[in-house]
C-alpha cells in the first residue's frame, strides 16, 4: 500500500472517520491498531520484526528506568552521609550497568537491521575478493526479507533508547504507547525520524475535531500529492530514460538527467513528507518538519541542515557528538595538536568523526557502494569547503559581494549543482560508471544534441514539459513566500473565506487531471486489429 | 450564535462539494474518449440507449456480429426489429452482462450469440474491456461486467470514475471532445458497423495446432448463464458462428458447441461451413481480406438469417406498424446516406477514411 | 569565564558572546564549532562535556556554557 494507491486513500478515510467518532480514550489505541493493520497489509511477516524491536526496546527502557530510580533512591537515602568520591563511584557503577543494557539493545536492533539489509552486500563483496584471488569458491546470496521502513523505525527507536539512557527522555511505561511511537503508520514508509519528546505528547493526547487544523492537514496532504503525483512521477519517466541508457544519453543529457533527478527527488521526497505530516495533522498530531526549502541553501553545510533534517540531527546527536567528544577522541585531539600544530590538530576530531557519520549515512541509504561513495563525496565536499573557509572570508572582505542579491543566487545555484552532481552516484548502475558519466558530461557535451526531438524521445510530450515548467514556477513561488512571509496556508486562510475553497478545489482538480497515475490512456494503444 | 456560524460553514462546504462534483463530472465528460471520428466501435455500446423502439431480436457478441449482420436489411426484407449489442473483442461474460443490461429495458423474443469469443477464458486487454464496458449505463450488470473482465492491472474505481482512467488525455484533447461532450452522433445502424469497401481474401497462414482444444470453464459458465437467463425470460437463444476466414475456428471447438446446442435443444449454425449456400464470395464480400464481411456480405448473410428467423419464430412484421415505420424510415435514410457517402469516399480517395 | 570567552571569540570574532543568548537557536554556531569548543574546554578546564549535555539550553549563550562547566567541575 503506497501513498499513491487508491487503497491507501480508502484506508486513510476509514482511519480518519473512526479516529474522530470513536470514544476519545480509544483514539491513540486505535491508531496503534490502524498502524499494525497497515503493516500487516504490507506483509504479515514484517510484524515480527517491528514487534521484536518494540518489545526489546521496551524491556531495556524499563531496566534503564529502574537503574535510574535505584540511583535516586540510594542518593536520597545516603544524602549527607557519603563523600563525593563515594557518590561518584556509585554513579559510575550505575552508569556502567546502564551502558551494558543500552549496548544489548543497540546490538540486537541494529543487528536485525544489519543482517537483513547488509548481509547480501557483504556476501557480494566477499565474492568479489574471492574472485580477485582467483578462488573458485563463491558464497551464495541469502533470501532475506527487508521489512518496510525498517531503517526509519529502527533509527527512531534507537534514538529513543539513547535518550532514555542519557536521561533526556523518560521511559514510556505503557508498552502500547511505545508500540505506537515505533509504528505510527504515516511515517513508517519514509520517515521523518521523530524524537519521542517531540512526537509523544500530541500522539497520545486526546484530539477533538477542529475544522481549521483538519483543513490545514488536508491542504498539506494535497500539496504533497501535487508534488509527488504531478511532478515527481511525471519527470521520473525522463530520468529513467537517461540514467538507464548511459550509452544513448551522454554529454549534455547527463547534465539534464542530473537536474531532472534533483527536481524529481525533491518533489518526491518533500511531497511524501508533506503527505505524512499532513495526515498526522488532520488527526491533530504534530510531526517534526523534515525539510526547510533545502534548495535555497547557500552552501553544503546549510543544505544538510535543511534537507532530511531529522536524519541529519539524528546522525549529529547520536553518532557525531558521542564520537567527537568521547575521551579517546579528546586525547587524540591533544595528541594531534601537539604533533600537527594548533590549526590542523583542532580540526582532526571533527574530520575523523565526520568521516564515520558520512560513511554510515551513505550505507544507511542503501546497501551498495554507490551510496557509500555518495556519502563520502558529501564528506569530501564539506571538508574542502571547511578548509577553504578562511579563503572565502578573505575574498568576502575584499570584494563586498556577500550582500548582493546576485551573489546569493550564485551561491544557491552553486550549491544545487554541487549536490546534484554528488547525487549522480544515486542514479547510475555502479560507481565506475558514475565517474565515467561525470567525465562524459563535460567531454561529450554537445549543445546541438540537446534539441527538441531528443527531449521528446525521453518519454515526455511537449505538453508534459510545459506542465512541468509551470509546476516548477509554482513550487518556486510557494517556496519564496514560505521563506519570506511564512506559512502559505496562513495567508490563504486569512484571505476572504472563498479563497480557501477555491485554492483547494483547483489543486484537487490539478492533481486528479494532471497526476501521472493509473493506466495512462496512451499506454495501451487502441489499435484496432482483427477482432 | 454558534449554531449560526456552524450552519454557515456547513452551507459553504455543501456548495463547495457540489461545485467540485459538477466540475469533475464535466471534466470527466470532456476527457473520456468520444470514438466519433476514430474507432467508432467504441461508441456502439452507449448508442443502444438512444433507441426509442423495442426489438424482437438481440444480437450479442464481438465484431463477428456487428460487422456481419445488418438489422436494417432484416427490417427492410422481413419487418424484423433487431439490435446488435456488439463490441470489439466482446468476451463471453461481457455478452452475458450486456444481455442482462438489455433486459432491463426490453425483452426480445430471440437472442443470437456469436460463439467466436468462447475461445477466450481470461480477461484479455484493457483497451477492449473499456470499449465494451464504458458505454454501459451504471447498473449491477455493469459492475458484474467489470468484475468479470478486469485484467490484473485494472481497478474497479477506474471504471466507476472514468476520469481516473482517462485524465492523461488532457494533452490530447481536441475540438471533437468538446463537441461531443453531451451528445454523440450515431455511428451504427442498430449496432451494425457499415463498410462498403472490398479487399479480396488472399489466404491466411495454416492454423497452428493447439495443445488443448477444450473451451474454457469460465466461458462455458457464462454461456450457461446466458442460456439460463434466456430460459427465465422465455427467450429463444440461437448460437451462430459468422462466416470468416480468420481467426481460425477449430473443428474441435465447433464440436463442443454442437454438443452443447444438442444437449439443451438450441439451434446452432456454423455459417463458415455454409458460406457457399449463403452466397458469400470472399473476393467481393469482405473489406479486410476475409476477417469481416462488408456491406454486400452482411446483407447476404442477413437475408439468409432473416429467412430462418421468420420461419421459426413468431416475429411481428413491424413494417405495418406506423410508429415503427416512421422510426425505421429515418434509420433507412441514415443507412442509405452512409452507404452513398462511403462509396463517394471510395471513389474520391480509393479507400474509406471517415468511417 | 575569561578563558571561555577567549575560546569563543577566537572561534567566531564576529559574534558578541557577552549578549547573545541564541547561539544554537539562530544557528550562529554549528556542530563543528561545538566539538571544537568542547575539546578546547577540555584542554583549559580539564572537564569532559559528555554528548548528552550537548543540548541547546547549555550552548545558547556563553553564560549557560560557563554554568555547565561549573556544574561538571562540581561533580
Amino acid at each position: 500500500m503506497l501513498f499513491t494507491d487508491y487503497s491507501f486513500i480508502g484506508f486513510l478515510i476509514v482511519v480518519f472517520v473512526l479516529y474522530y467518532t470513536l470514544p476519545k480514550k480509544c483514539q491513540w489505541p486505535f491508531l496503534l491498531v490502524a498502524s499494525y493493520v497497515f503493516y500487516f497489509i504490507a506483509s504479515p511477516s514484517y510484524l515480527i520484526f517491528i514487534a521484536a524491536t518494540t518489545i526489546s526496546t521496551y524491556l531495556v527502557s524499563l531496566k534503564l528506568d529502574q537503574l535510574e530510580t535505584m540511583q535516586k533512591a540510594w542518593l536520597k537515602e545516603h544524602k549527607g552521609q557519603i563523600s563525593r568520591e563515594e557518590k561518584k563511584e556509585y554513579k559510575a557503577g550505575i552508569k556502567a550497568k546502564k551502558w551494558k543494557w543500552l549496548l544489548v539493545c543497540l546490538i540486537f536492533n541494529l543487528g536485525i537491521l544489519a543482517v537483513l539489509k547488509y548481509t547480501n552486500f557483504a556476501i557480494a563483496n566477499i565474492n568479489g575478493i574471492l574472485e580477485a584471488f582467483h578462488s573458485d569458491r563463491q558464497l551464495s546470496f541469502l533470501n532475506l526479507v527487508l521489512p518496510m521502513g525498517i531503517s526509519f523505525y529502527t533509527f527512531q527507536t534507537m534514538g529513543y533508547i539513547i535518550d532514555v539512557y542519557r536521561g533526556t527522555s523518560t521511559a514510556e511505561k505503557n508498552p502500547f504507547k511505545l508500540a505506537l511511537f515505533v509504528s505510527f503508520f504515516p511515517q513508517l514508509v519514509q520517515g521523518p525520524i521523530s524524537r519521542f519528546n517531540d512526537l509523544a505528547k500530541s500522539l497520545f493526547e486526546v484530539h477533538y475535531f477542529d475544522p481549521k487544523v483538519v483543513s490545514y492537514g488536508l491542504y498539506r496532504i494535497l500539496w504533497g500529492y501535487f508534488k509527488k503525483v504531478v511532478v515527481a512521477d511525471r519527470i521520473l519517466t525522463a530520468v529513467n530514460a537517461i540514467i538507464q541508457n548511459p550509452d544513448t544519453y551522454q554529454g549534455g543529457f547527463v547534465f539534464v538527467g542530473m537536474m531532472f533527478y534533483a527536481f524529481e527527488l525533491y518533489a518526491d521526497f518533500t511531497g511524501g513528507i508533506d503527505i505524512t505530516i499532513g495526515i498526522a495533522q488532520t488527526m491533530g498530531i504534530t510531526v517534526t518538519e523534515n525539510f526547510r526549502r533545502p534548495y535555497f541553501s547557500k552552501n553544503i553545510k546549510e543544505y544538510w541542515k535543511r534537507w532530511h533534517i531529522t536524519m541529519g540531527t539524528w546522525f549529529t546527536d547520536y553518532i557525531f557528538y558521542p564520537i567527537s567528544v568521547c575521551k579517546p577522541m579528546l586525547k587524540f585531539s591533544k595528541f594531534s595538536r601537539n604533533t600537527f600544530g594548533e590549526n590542523i590538530g583542532k580540526r582532526a576530531p571533527v574530520y575523523l568523526s565526520s568521516f564515520v557519520v558520512w560513511f554510515t549515512t551513505g550505507i544507511w541509504h542503501g546497501a551498495s557502494w554507490n551510496f557509500i561513495v555518495w556519502g563520502l563525496m558529501n564528506y569530501v565536499v564539506i571538508m574542502i569547503s571547511e578548509e577553504l573557509e578562511p579563503l572565502y572570508r578573505k575574498f568576502h572582505s575584499r570584494f563586498r559581494v556577500k550582500d548582493k542579491a546576485w551573489y546569493g543566487v550564485f551561491e544557491i545555484v552553486r550549491t544545487i549543482l554541487l549536490m546534484s552532481a554528488i547525487r549522480m552516484f544515486d542514479c547510475y548502475r555502479d560507481v565506475p560508471l558514475t565517474f565515467k558519466m561525470f567525465g562524459n558530461m563535460f567531454a561529450a557535451f554537445d549543445l546541438s544534441a540537446l534539441n527538441a526531438e531528443a527531449f521528446l524521445g525521453l518519454g515526455l510530450s511537449a505538453a508534459d514539459y510545459i506542465l512541468l515548467f509551470i509546476c516548477l514556477l509554482v513550487i518556486l513561488a510557494v517556496s519564496v513566500i514560505q521563506e519570506r512571509r511564512g506559512s502559505v496556508r496562513d495567508i490563504i486562510f486569512s484571505s476572504p473565506a472563498a479563497w480557501k475553497y477555491i485554492v483547494f478545489g483547483v489543486l484537487t482538480i490539478v492533481v486528479i487531471v494532471f497526476g501521472a497515475y493509473g493506466i495512462g490512456y496512451d499506454q495501451s494503444q487502441f489499435i484496432y486489429n482483427q477482432f | 450564535m454558534k449554531s449560526k456560524k456552524f450552519a454557515k460553514r456547513a452551507a459553504a462546504l455543501a456548495v463547495f462539494l457540489v461545485v467540485m462534483l459538477v466540475t469533475l463530472f464535466l471534466l470527466q465528460r470532456l476527457l473520456m474518449p468520444k470514438y466519433m471520428s476514430d474507432i467508432p466501435e467504441g461508441a456502439m455500446v452507449e448508442e443502444y440507449y438512444q433507441e426509442t423502439t423495442d426489438h424482437e431480436v438481440i444480437f450479442v457478441g464481438d465484431c463477428e456480429v456487428y460487422e456481419n449482420f445488418s438489422p436494417i436489411t432484416l427490417y427492410e426484407d422481413y419487418g424484423i426489429t433487431s439490435y446488435i449489442r456488439g463490441s470489439a473483442q466482446q468476451l463471453t461474460w461481457q455478452s452475458y452482462y450486456l444481455l442482462e443490461d438489455t433486459l432491463r429495458y426490453e425483452t426480445p423474443k430471440v437472442v443470437v450469440f456469436n460463439v467466436l469469443a468462447m475461445k477466450y477464458n481470461e480477461p484479455q486487454s484493457e483497451a477492449y474491456n473499456r470499449m465494451s464496458i464504458d458505454g454501459m449505463k451504471m447498473s449491477s450488470s455493469k459492475i458484474g461486467a467489470i468484475q468479470a473482465s478486469m485484467t490484473e492491472e485494472e481497478n474497479m474505481l477506474d471504471y466507476i470514475f472514468p476520469i481516473l482512467r482517462y485524465h492523461s488525455r488532457w494533452s490530447d484533447l481536441s475540438g471533437e471532445d468538446v463537441e461531443y461532450m453531451f451528445h454523440k452522433d450515431k455511428v451504427s445502424h442498430n449496432g451494425y458497423y457499415m463498410r462498403v469497401d472490398v479487399r479480396p481474401a488472399d489466404g491466411f497462414p495454416e492454423p497452428e495446432k493447439l495443445s488443448d482444444y477444450t473451451l474454457g470453464d469460465k466461458a462455458m459458465e457464462y454461456l450457461d448463464k446466458m442460456r439460463e437467463l434466456c430460459e427465465e425470460n422465455g427467450i429463444e437463444l440461437v448460437l451462430v458462428k459468422s462466416p470468416s476466414l480468420y481467426p481460425h475456428w477449430y473443428d474441435e471447438w465447433d464440436e463442443q458447441i454442437v454438443e452443447y446446442a444438442d444437449k439443451y435443444g438450441l439451434d446452432y449454425f456454423n455459417y463458415e461451413k455454409m458460406a457457399d449456400e449463403i452466397g458469400i464470395d470472399y473476393n467481393t464480400d469482405t473489406y479486410d481480406a476475409g476477417l469481416h464481411l462488408n456491406l454486400a456480405g452482411a446483407e447476404k448473410l442477413s437475408k439468409y438469417f432473416g429467412e430462418y428467423l421468420i420461419e421459426n419464430y413468431d416475429l411481428t412484421d413491424y413494417r405495418e406498424d406506423p410508429e415503427y415505420a416512421e422510426v425505421y424510415a429515418e434509420k433507412i435514410r441514415f443507412y442509405e446516406e452512409m452507404e452513398e457517402a462511403q462509396y463517394k469516399e471510395l471513389e474520391e480517395y480509393g479507400e474509406i477514411i471517415s468511417y | 569565564m575569561e578563558a571561555l570567552m577567549e575560546i569563543l571569540e577566537n572561534l567566531h570574532p564576529e559574534i558578541d558572546f557577552n549578549t547573545c543568548e541564541t547561539l544554537i537557536d539562530d544557528g550562529l554556531i554549528d556542530s563543528f564549532d561545538i566539538v571544537t569548543i568542547i575539546s578546547e574546554i577540555n584542554e583549559e578546564y580539564d572537564v569532559v562535556i559528555p554528548a548528552e549535555e550537548i543540548v541547546p539550553e547549555n550552548f545558547n549563550s556563553a553564560k549557560a556554557l560557563y554554568s555547565l562547566i561549573q556544574r561538571l567541575e562540581d561533580e
